[in-house]
């Protein structure tokens, strides 16, 4: 009695209990992320400013010269330049300790890339995106606050431009008066000044900012997207006294002061937690970026050893059916790309960059190596852009060669107007303070870009099978670790296989022998029954 | 001969609800495995993980039915008559000779299956629930938010979680086809879905009149 009772009461119980499950399986309607929601919230309220500068009296007057409207600025700010002056915008370089080279700066002033090469005896080209007035060379004053430039981040009236290879100076062409009137917090515009048109066009470099994110759509970049929540870049890069948040692995060493998904969406943002777990080995770049350069090309590759062919004594141009470059006299021949799949690498926040005067370690030269492994638990999944390519480097010194490419005039050994690399080459290397052999050639290289920007709506993120596939997954080259559903213990399959098929082939042989028996057996007692019939009979 | 009511109520159920989960688990973790593909990557996932839970759900409630009944008896292992069960699978099955062992309601299970079916409790599913929970829980955030990753290299869990299947479907092919050597082809399979199956009357205890007589009290 008592035990078909309790029998019954357990049988509901796991009824009720696989019902649940059940009914949470099959509910499949899509949650509301409370987080996000919060976060929209947020940033929907856009601020408004305290002052408006255009009613400031200090700022109705002629201005003569932009350093003039520093000192404007410095009359009210009065230690704002201080702070200024502490950043890597500024200094160009920032100081960690990196591993096998103890405490170094790096920053502009020393890095070298694959694209321009380099800004030592450049500078005044380069200058063209360095927050400061009259970059001319390598004897830079960086303690004089009156060649501070506030407007390049501040102008919020889109009048304001940095002069063509002016060092730094703004084209004669802005109304410093206007500019002076309208200053704010940085807009798009105003980062994208630079930072979407670095390598000398827009995107050549990062390939996830460029003058499309002007005004995007959800789908471009779903933070800045027109239709969606209209963010700047300050919105995540914030600038607590002038320092940025975020950084680049291009010109940064060290594992601080980045900017993340995570100091808004935390480390758990999704609702599943599965996909929360992948956030410890995986960064959320890696599946929410799924391709970049959505909307123009990007540079892929760089040939500088193509350059300097002239048509009757003349440089010259050719551009691709996009409008493109695809050969320059003066820079080599290029390689483009739209709607790239990123390449994905282990990062663990620290890297390394090649520093002008280093030794060659290998081929093709890293210009910026990032540190991780699969091994090292710092270290995550991040997509990149890979940019390849070659350029002149020092046969006997084994040192990539910083050349002068910018030059005012013929006859000043620049190679961008005399097409003498050897010349170049002496030049360049005489301002960086380096012997130069006098034997060149040219060595691959290739730099890593991590891929942060043009985040895609949730719709878009890479799918689990792009990732867990046997075959050409993303994570293909990825190896040395076990992925599921891309790995396979073979031997362990193999054999497994082979069992099943062998115990399949048991069971059937077995079956059939005794059917077959059965059969013969049946036979044989239905002659026994036909000769029994048969005997009266007879 | 008589009818004897040999499989109780919840050990027929325990019985197809856990073979049902055992192929369905299989069914999408070879599919995890990149084997084939029949829901896809993700849904595989999400449906092995909830069958995975139901399957172990309903083996604590199987153990606990199997310590409260005494049922567990049932798969202490034996060496008596076992070389002579085999023997009849080999040879004396074509023959058409009789069972070397007799099936009772107190003993159901001859000597080979006590021993298979208790490596299947104590070992094959062990290894393949242990690795699977191990496997599930590889990578996972403790209080603080952070994330905590096992040492224990993921390739290695994987291999026994992977074994344990290869194994369990092999279990499958030959316990499937073994149902099929009873008295006919289909009594056993038909037993353990009315419970009910003829056997010879020499024994004791779980005539159907007990039985009967047990459930209604």
């Amino acid at each position: 009695m008592f035990n078909t009772k309790l029998r019954n009461i357990l049988l509901v119980i796991v009824v009720i209990i696989i019902s649940l499950i059940m009914v949470n399986v099959l509910h499949q309607e899509d949650h509301y992320n409370l987080k996000l929601e919060e976060l929209r919230h947020k940033y929907a309220l856009k601020e408004v400013p305290s002052v408006v500068h255009s009613k400031l009296p200090e700022l109705q007057r002629v201005f003569k010269t932009p350093q003039e409207v520093t000192e404007a600025c410095l009359s009210c700010h009065t230690e704002t330049h201080k702070e200024v002056m502490a950043s890597s915008h500024w200094n160009w370089e920032r100081v960690a300790y990196v591993e096998g080279r103890g405490i170094s700066s790096a920053g502009k002033k020393n890095v070298m890339n694959n694209f321009c090469l380099g800004t030592t005896s450049n500078q005044k080209s380069c200058a063209k995106c360095h927050i400061g007035y009259g970059m001319n060379d390598n004897q830079f004053d960086f303690n004089n606050a009156r060649n501070v430039d506030c407007m390049v981040c501040h102008d919020n009236s889109d009048e304001y431009l940095k002069g063509a290879s002016m060092a730094g100076y703004p084209d004669r062409t802005v109304n410093l008066e206007k500019v002076a009137q309208s200053v704010g917090a940085p807009k798009r515009s105003n980062c994208g000044s630079c930072h979407f048109f670095s390598g000398g066009g827009n995107n050549v470099k990062h390939g996830d900012l460029e003058s499309a994110m002007l005004s995007c759509s959800r789908e471009v970049d779903v933070h800045m997207g027109a239709n969606g929540m209209n963010m700047d870049c300050v919105a995540c890069h914030t600038a607590k006294n002038h320092q940025m948040l975020g950084k680049l692995y291009s010109v940064s060493t060290d594992n601080t002061n980045r900017s993340t998904c995570e100091q808004c969406h935390t480390s758990t943002p999704h609702l599943r937690d599965v996909i929360n777990r992948h956030g410890s080995r995986v960064s959320c770049q890696a599946c929410h970026i799924p391709v970049y350069a959505k909307v123009n090309s990007t540079k892929m590759a760089w040939r500088w050893s193509d350059a300097g062919k002239l048509k009757d004594g003349k440089p010259y141009e050719e551009d691709d059916s996009l409008g493109n470059h695809k050969y320059m006299s003066i820079k080599g021949s290029f390689t483009w790309a739209r709607n790239v799949k990123p390449d994905y690498m282990w990062f663990n926040g620290t890297a390394d960059q090649y520093l002008l005067g280093d030794t060659i370690q290998s081929v093709p030269v890293q210009m910026n190596t990032l540190h991780g492994s699969h091994n090292d638990r710092h270290s995550k999944i991040i997509p990149v852009k890979i940019h390849v390519g070659d350029q002149i480097y020092d046969k006997v010194y084994h040192r990539l060669v910083q050349p002068k490419l910018y030059g005012e005039a013929e006859g000043d050994s620049a190679f961008w107007k005399d097409f003498k690399w050897d010349e170049a080459a002496k030049a360049g290397m005489k301002t960086s303070g380096l012997p130069y052999s006098g034997q060149y050639g040219f060595v691959k290289t290739e730099m890593y870009w991590p891929v942060n920007h043009m985040v895609s709506p949730k719709s878009e993120a890479v799918g689990c099978a792009e990732c867990h596939t046997r075959n050409n997954g993303r994570l293909a080259k990825l190896t040395g670790f076990y992925l599921p559903g891309r790995d396979q213990n073979k031997t362990l399959d193999f054999v497994g296989y082979w069992m099943f098929i062998l115990a399949l082939i048991a069971v059937f042989g077995h079956a059939i022998v005794r059917i077959s028996m059965n059969i013969a057996k049946n036979k044989y007692e239905k002659q026994i029954i036909n000769y029994d019939e048969d005997k009266p009979i007879g | 001969m008589q009818k004897i009511y040999i499989y109780k109520r919840f050990e027929r159920f325990w019985h197809w609800v856990q073979a049902s989960l055992i192929i369905f688990l299989a069914l999408t973790g070879f599919e995890v495995h990149g084997a084939y593909k029949i829901f896809g990557f993700e849904k595989a996932v999400e449906f092995h993980r909830v069958a995975s839970w139901m399957l172990i759900g309903l083996i604590i409630f199987a153990i606990f039915w199997h310590l409260t009944t005494g049922e567990w008896r049932q798969y202490i292992p034996t060496t008596k008559q076992l070389k002579e069960q085999v023997i009849y699978y080999l040879s004396g099955i074509f023959k058409g000779e009789h069972h070397p062992t007799e099936k009772t309601g107190l003993s159901k299970l001859n000597p080979l299956q006590r021993i298979v079916y208790l490596g299947f409790k104590l070992v094959l599913v062990p290894i393949t629930i242990i690795s699977g929970i191990l496997y599930m829980l590889y990578k996972t955030f403790d209080q603080n938010n952070l994330i905590v990753i096992e040492d224990y290299p993921l390739s290695s869990i994987a291999f026994w979680h992977t074994l344990g299947a290869i194994l369990l479907m092999i279990f499958l092919v030959v316990h499937v086809y073994m149902t099929t050597t009873g008295k006919t082809p289909t009594s056993n399979i038909k037993a353990m879905i009315t419970g009910y199956e003829e056997l010879n009357d020499e024994q004791e205890e779980g005539t159907v009149e007990n039985d009967k007589n047990q459930e209604t009290k």
